[in-house]
Order: C-alpha cells, then sequence, then structure tokens
C-alpha cells in the first residue's frame, strides 16, 4: 500500500500522449488514457510519492441498464432472484421490474443497485476489471484541458458543486456531460462508482479519529493524514467507499469498467 | 456473590438492587424500568417533559435526509438534516435512561452519515457506530449518564461540511428530578450557511467551501433559515407566561452572542450544564455547545431574539421574534421608548452614495414588483416587516402609510440616504434612525415600485431614471 501513496510528479506531454493514441487501437466505448502518477489523497501530509499508473483503456461512461441486463440475461446467477445473499443485498436491482425487466428505468441511464461482486463479475465477462483507486481517482483528477485538473481554475470548485448536488431522479441518460481531457463522461455528479480496492482506505466512521489509522496501519484516514485539506469531493468519495461492503447495492451506485494496455 | 447467594434468602429482586449499588456506588442507583420509543420534535416545538420518575430504555429512531429547501426567500439551498429539516429533531430523556440509537440514511441520500451526540460518552460521541451508508441503518447504545442540553451533529468527513450543510440539534438529558415547570418551551438552534453568492442572491445556491475555511458566512440564522421564527412563525406566549428556551449553536465556526431585545435571562444554565447564573443579558453560545435560558415576560409585544453580534442579526438573518400578547403594564413598560441601538440595516451594505451594478433589469411594472419583492425581503422587511405592517412606535409602516404615499420621491431619498428624526406616519410619532441602503438606481425602483404597491397601496411605477434624479439631488 505505501507504493499507492505520494506526489504527482512527470505526466507525459500531449504530444507524447496523441502519438500514443494514433498508434493504439481502442476498444469500442472505451477511451485510451495515457500514464502517470496518482498522488493520493491519504498520504500522511504529501510526504509519499505517488502512485504510478500505467497507460490503460477506460469506459468513456458508467455501465448502462441496458448494458447489466444483457449480463444478467446471459449470465442467470446474477440475477436478482438467482443472486446469493452473500453477494448481492435485497436492495440488488430492486429498481428493476424484474430479473430481466427494467420496467421503467430508461436502458441508457446508469446501472445501480449493484453490489461490488456483480460489478466485478460483469467486468469480467466483459474481458476488463474494475478501476483501482488510484486509476479512478487519477482519470477523475484530469481537467477539460490538462491531465491535472487542479491547475485549471474552477476545477474543484465545480467538482464539488457537482458531487454535492442530490442525486437527480429519474436518473439522466449516461453520456450527456462533457467529456474531460481523456474523453471520458460523468466522473462527477451522476452517480458514485465502485472501485476494485474500494475498502482500502481506512475509514471508520469517527473520521476525526481516523488520523491515528493511518499512522499505524497504512492508508485510510479522515483529516490529519490527507495531503489536500482542499479537495472535499475527494473526502466525500473516500467517506462513501469507506461506509459500504461489498454487498451494498445503493441506489446511487454504479459502476464503469476499464481495461488494461 | 455467589457468597451473598449461598448465604442470605435475598429475593431476586432485592439481591438485584443490592448488586447494583454495590458494582456502581453513586453512578446508577435506579433499575431501567420497561421501554419506550422517544418522541421528537421539530424547532421550535420541544418533546413534553419527561413525568417518569425511573430510568427507562429510550428508542430513537432518526433519518438522515438530504433536501432542497429554502434558505431565505429566493434561495434555495441543499440541506442534509437530520429528520428532513434543520436544525435536527429535538430528542429529550431522562438522566440514566438507557438509549437505543437508530440511525437510518434514506437510500435517496448521496453521502454517508453518522452521528456524534454531545451527550454519549464513549469514542466519537457515537460517530465511530454509526457510520451509515445510503439506504442502511446502524443501531448504538448509550447511557445518559450527565443531565445537560447536548449538541449533536454528523462528523463523516469532509465534517466541517457535513455541519455546515445542517447537520446538527440538540439532546436534552433531564436531570433525575426533572425540570422546574414552565409555560412555554422552545428550541431554538443558531448556524450559519456558507453560500456561493452573497446574501439575497437569488436561485439554488451551492456550498462555497473558501468561504467556510474564511469563517465569513454569507448566512446567520436561527433554525435553519432566514424569516424560520418571524411573523406568522414568531415564537408565541402571553402577558406572565413564564419561557425556557433550550438554545443551541451547531456552528460550523461562529460563537453566539444570544440576546433577547427588552428581556432579562432570570436564570441560565451558562453553556447548557448544571450551573445556574441569575439576571443575564447576553448569553454566549459556544459552536458546538448549547444554553437553558429562563425568563418570564411581564408585558406584551414582539420581542427580537438575535446574535448580538449584532451586524449577523440585521445583514446576514439571525433574528427571531417572540410575541407576547395581553394586557400592557405600564408600570414595567411605559411604551414609549425606542430601540434605537439595534436598528436593523438590512442585508444590503449600507453606502453613503454610489450605486451597485445590477444585472437584473426589470422590463414590466409586474417584474419590477416581483423583483422588487425579493429585495424587500432581503433588505426592509426586518424591520418594516413582511407584510408592510412595521412595529407599532419602533419601525413605521409602509402598509397604508400617507408618509409613503404622498412623497414617492421622498421615499427614494430615504432608501439611498437614509433618514433620522421625527417623522409622523398616519398620525403616529416615530423618532427613529433609518440608514441609507447601498442598492442600485434599478433595485431601489423595484423594490419602491413593489412597496407602493404591494400590502393594500395603490400606487404608480418608480423608474430608475426617477431614482438617479433623486439621488443627484433633483
Amino acid at each position: 500500500m505505501w507504493v499507492m501513496i505520494g506526489m504527482l510528479t512527470a505526466l507525459p506531454s500531449a504530444s507524447l500522449f496523441a502519438r500514443q493514441k494514433a498508434r493504439t487501437v481502442v476498444p469500442k466505448g472505451m477511451v485510451l488514457v495515457g500514464s502517470g502518477v496518482y498522488k493520493a489523497l491519504y498520504d500522511n501530509g504529501g510526504k509519499f510519492d505517488g502512485v504510478d499508473v500505467p497507460s490503460f483503456f477506460i469506459d468513456e461512461n458508467p455501465v448502462t441498464n441496458a448494458e447489466f441486463l444483457t449480463f444478467v440475461t446471459q449470465n442467470p446467477k446474477w440475477r436478482r432472484s438467482k443472486i446469493s445473499p452473500l453477494f448481492a443485498e435485497s436492495t440488488y436491482l430492486a429498481n428493476w421490474a424484474g430479473d430481466v425487466n427494467l420496467g421503467k428505468l430508461g436502458p441508457n441511464e446508469p446501472v445501480t443497485n449493484v453490489s461490488w461482486f456483480a460489478a466485478k463479475s460483469y467486468a469480467k465477462w466483459k474481458g476488463n476489471r474494475l478501476p483501482t483507486v488510484a486509476e479512478w481517482e487519477y482519470v477523475a483528477g484530469a481537467g477539460t484541458r490538462s491531465a491535472r485538473g487542479k491547475d485549471e481554475p474552477g476545477f474543484e470548485k465545480r467538482v464539488l458543486i457537482l458531487t454535492n448536488q442530490p442525486t437527480p431522479k429519474p436518473l439522466p441518460d449516461v453520456g450527456q456531460s462533457s467529456p474531460n481531457y481523456w474523453g471520458v463522461r460523468d466522473l462527477h455528479g451522476l452517480v458514485w462508482e465502485w472501485v476494485l480496492n474500494f475498502n482500502s482506505a481506512l475509514v471508520t466512521g469517527e473520521s476525526r479519529a481516523d488520523a491515528n489509522l493511518e499512522r499505524k496501519l497504512f492508508c485510510g484516514s479522515g483529516v490529519v493524514g490527507a495531503s489536500d485539506f482542499t479537495d472535499y469531493a475527494a473526502f466525500m468519495r473516500f467517506a462513501f467507499r469507506g461506509s459500504v461492503n461489498a454487498s451494498y447495492s445503493g441506489a446511487n451506485l454504479g459502476f464503469r469498467t476499464v481495461r488494461s494496455m | 456473590m455467589t457468597h451473598f447467594f449461598g448465604s442470605f434468602k435475598y429475593s431476586l429482586a432485592t439481591l438485584t438492587t443490592v448488586l447494583i449499588l454495590f458494582v456502581f456506588p453513586g453512578c446508577q442507583s435506579e433499575t431501567l424500568k420497561g421501554e419506550e420509543q422517544a418522541i421528537l420534535t421539530h424547532a421550535p416545538a420541544v418533546p413534553s417533559p419527561i413525568t417518569r420518575n425511573y430510568p427507562t430504555k429510550v428508542i430513537i429512531e432518526l433519518e438522515t435526509t438530504e433536501v432542497v429547501r429554502r434558505l431565505a426567500d429566493g434561495v434555495d439551498y441543499t440541506f442534509w438534516t437530520f429528520g428532513g429539516e434543520v436544525p435536527g429533531k429535538f430528542i429529550r430523556v431522562r438522566e440514566g435512561d438507557q438509549v437505543e440509537f437508530h440511525l437510518n440514511n434514506h437510500p435517496d441520500s448521496k453521502m454517508p452519515h453518522n452521528i456524534d451526540l454531545h451527550a454519549v460518552t464513549g469514542p466519537g460521541g457515537g460517530a465511530a457506530s454509526s457510520f451509515t451508508a445510503p439506504g442502511k441503518g446502524t443501531v448504538f447504545s448509550f447511557a445518559a449518564l450527565n443531565p445537560g442540553l447536548y449538541v449533536y451533529h454528523c462528523a463523516t468527513a469532509p465534517v466541517g461540511m457535513h455541519i455546515a450543510n445542517g447537520m446538527y440539534g440538540l439532546i436534552l438529558v433531564e436531570p433525575k428530578e426533572g425540570l422546574p415547570p414552565v409555560d412555554q418551551e422552545y428550541y431554538v438552534m443558531q448556524s450559519e450557511f456558507y453560500t456561493h453568492g452573497a446574501y439575497g442572491e437569488a436561485g439554488l445556491q451551492p456550498f462555497d467551501m473558501g468561504k467556510a475555511i474564511l469563517e465569513t458566512p454569507d448566512y446567520v440564522v436561527f433554525n435553519g433559515s432566514v424569516g424560520s421564527t418571524t411573523g406568522d412563525k414568531a415564537l408565541t406566549a402571553k402577558v406572565g407566561d413564564k419561557i425556557r428556551l433550550f438554545i443551541g449553536n451547531g456552528g460550523p465556526n461562529l460563537v453566539s452572542s444570544f440576546h433577547v431585545i427588552g428581556e432579562i435571562f432570570d436564570l441560565v444554565n451558562t453553556e447548557g450544564g448544571s450551573v445556574q447564573n441569575k439576571n443575564v443579558q447576553t448569553t454566549l453560545v459556544p459552536a458546538g455547545g448549547s444554553s437553558i435560558v429562563e425568563f418570564t415576560v411581564d408585558v406584551p409585544g414582539t420581542f427580537i431574539i438575535v446574535d448580538h453580534s449584532i451586524f449577523r442579526a440585521f445583514n446576514k438573518g439571525a433574528l427571531a421574534m417572540l410575541t407576547v400578547t395581553g394586557d400592557a403594564v405600564p408600570e414595567i413598560y411605559s411604551g414609549l421608548q425606542a430601540e434605537s441601538v439595534y436598528l436593523p440595516e438590512g442585508g444590503g451594505i449600507q453606502g453613503l452614495s454610489g450605486s451597485t451594478p445590477n444585472a437584473f433589469v426589470a422590463k414590466t411594472m409586474d417584474e419590477r414588483i416581483a423583483e422588487g419583492g425579493r429585495i424587500f425581503a432581503a433588505n426592509c422587511a426586518a424591520c418594516h416587516q413582511a407584510a408592510g405592517q412595521g412595529i407599532p412606535g419602533v419601525f413605521p409602516p409602509l402598509a397604508g402609510s400617507d408618509f409613503l404615499m404622498s412623497d414617492p420621491a421622498r421615499a427614494a431619498g430615504a432608501v439611498i440616504n437614509g433618514l433620522s428624526g421625527p417623522i409622523e406616519v398616519n398620525g403616529v410619532a416615530y423618532n427613529g434612525v433609518m440608514p441609507g441602503v447601498k442598492l442600485s438606481d434599478e433595485q431601489v425602483a423595484n423594490v419602491l415600485t413593489y412597496v407602493m404597491n404591494s400590502f393594500g397601496n395603490k400606487g404608480t411605477e418608480m423608474t430608475p431614471s426617477q431614482v438617479a434624479n433623486v439621488r443627484a439631488g433633483h
């Protein structure tokens, strides 16, 4: 876990990324993310080097109801009536009309009420995987013009406002927000997204005391161990991740997948 | 213990009592009896006093929700709440009660929440045991060991933001002997809001982190919004009533100088604890702290409740009202005194001259009236009252006002430059000070067109060019 921690250093220059993009075949529905370094939110005051994030592919949009319907149609054990209670709570796909029936939900709305187990299994079925915290945060930290949104005026404020606003009802279709520097949409303000190691940050719920955990263990922290006290949206994401377990199937939580190069 | 059991033929009940006395001498000399569901109330109501003379198991159900509600007229805010409103629901238990706390986070919530009750003895005040994802519920229990009035709040990261968005309330742990009976009990909680736009700027206002860190709020309010407890929603009492206010301060940053204009607190439980102070004018309520005040209302009238850090009261919204009805008692209060020290200035910044840029330009008289109403609510209603009725003898009425309607240009001058000294309105003499309000010509025109066409007034439209003439001294 120590490796995950540290400073954002060299980023590939834009022209280097453009050349990489030109010679790469990108899977359908995904975009290419150039390599870089993720500076962890919880890194005990910025003492550590960053997490190297190699180049990878990520879904342009969150997984939709229609896509997840195809998955459960082809994989009956992930249907609502079949899934083991170990792998999902009773709220799993609770907003669907039936096992393979979306009911009133729009096919292009992001799928929600899915557990981590189901999301992970879907990703595997697609030949992909769930993003790591570092990958997700690295992509979500991109602005509209550069890989480092923090350097763009108003970026953090915009992300905070998007993160803070209540989840719209019904959920809008995916892909309606403008893409970020990498071409990825809907990272902020639509739904929360599962990540592979969502529970690696040790947020106990008593977030003011988590700094002790941070010192005694490694990764998580509430306040004192944070590298950036102003990134409130990131605090919210880490708090949310810390509040759930892998069978959690909430109405505001979806996911997207990634593929290694 | 087995020695006791083997040697003496105590009845089971006696034995239990003996054991408890033995194990917790002086700490818990009473046994828990029965179980009940706590009834919680929204401010300004307070649950009924506890009549039990024994401790019980109290079950508390509290739901966290995230809702868009009014912060001021024309201004909305996304509040995070305990129980659907700000402040959170009032909880009342008895010293020695065993509290089983159920925290339920609504499935539509976006954020996880928890609760830190200052009445709890234990890590995080319960926060460590109540971290609750949307659509989940958690349960923890605690003993109400210490009597007093305590703040509760959410303590999920980012903690400041959860509090800034409205997640606080009060829990009263009544002492074993109960509180002396009074005629009225009310729940008033102060807090501040940090919005993207300035005070009164219309629309759904997002939280502004920069202002929160600088501790420069746009709104300081009682019970969650500007005007929550004024006019029709004022606290009420009758002459002779003994009143007890349970006052909390959610912060997140500011300390309150709590004051009721025209009253002296007979008794104050300082900081919500057990020490009583007498004859107090202004009591300090810390952020994350409380105070219990008692006073008897001897004369009728409207008593203004303020944070006596006074610009908060008149420019940021920290103003509530207590309306006391009954017969006048001239030997206590003659009725001639004016409250000139506390004159409200309204939300606009006062200035000597000049105008501020204003994006809104009314195209029709209806638009002018609509916008004027908003400006009125933000700048004028604190004194002249929402229905323009004023406060007799203190703030002159606008409704049916001969002074206003007979000379609109003079009225414009009063808004621009202020007005002081003796005037007569509808045959009643006033001698106060109205400060000038820093509004643009357009805004002055809008607000005057509004007041001259509201509250039963029938008047003409005032235009920005007419206002400009007045401003230029023509």
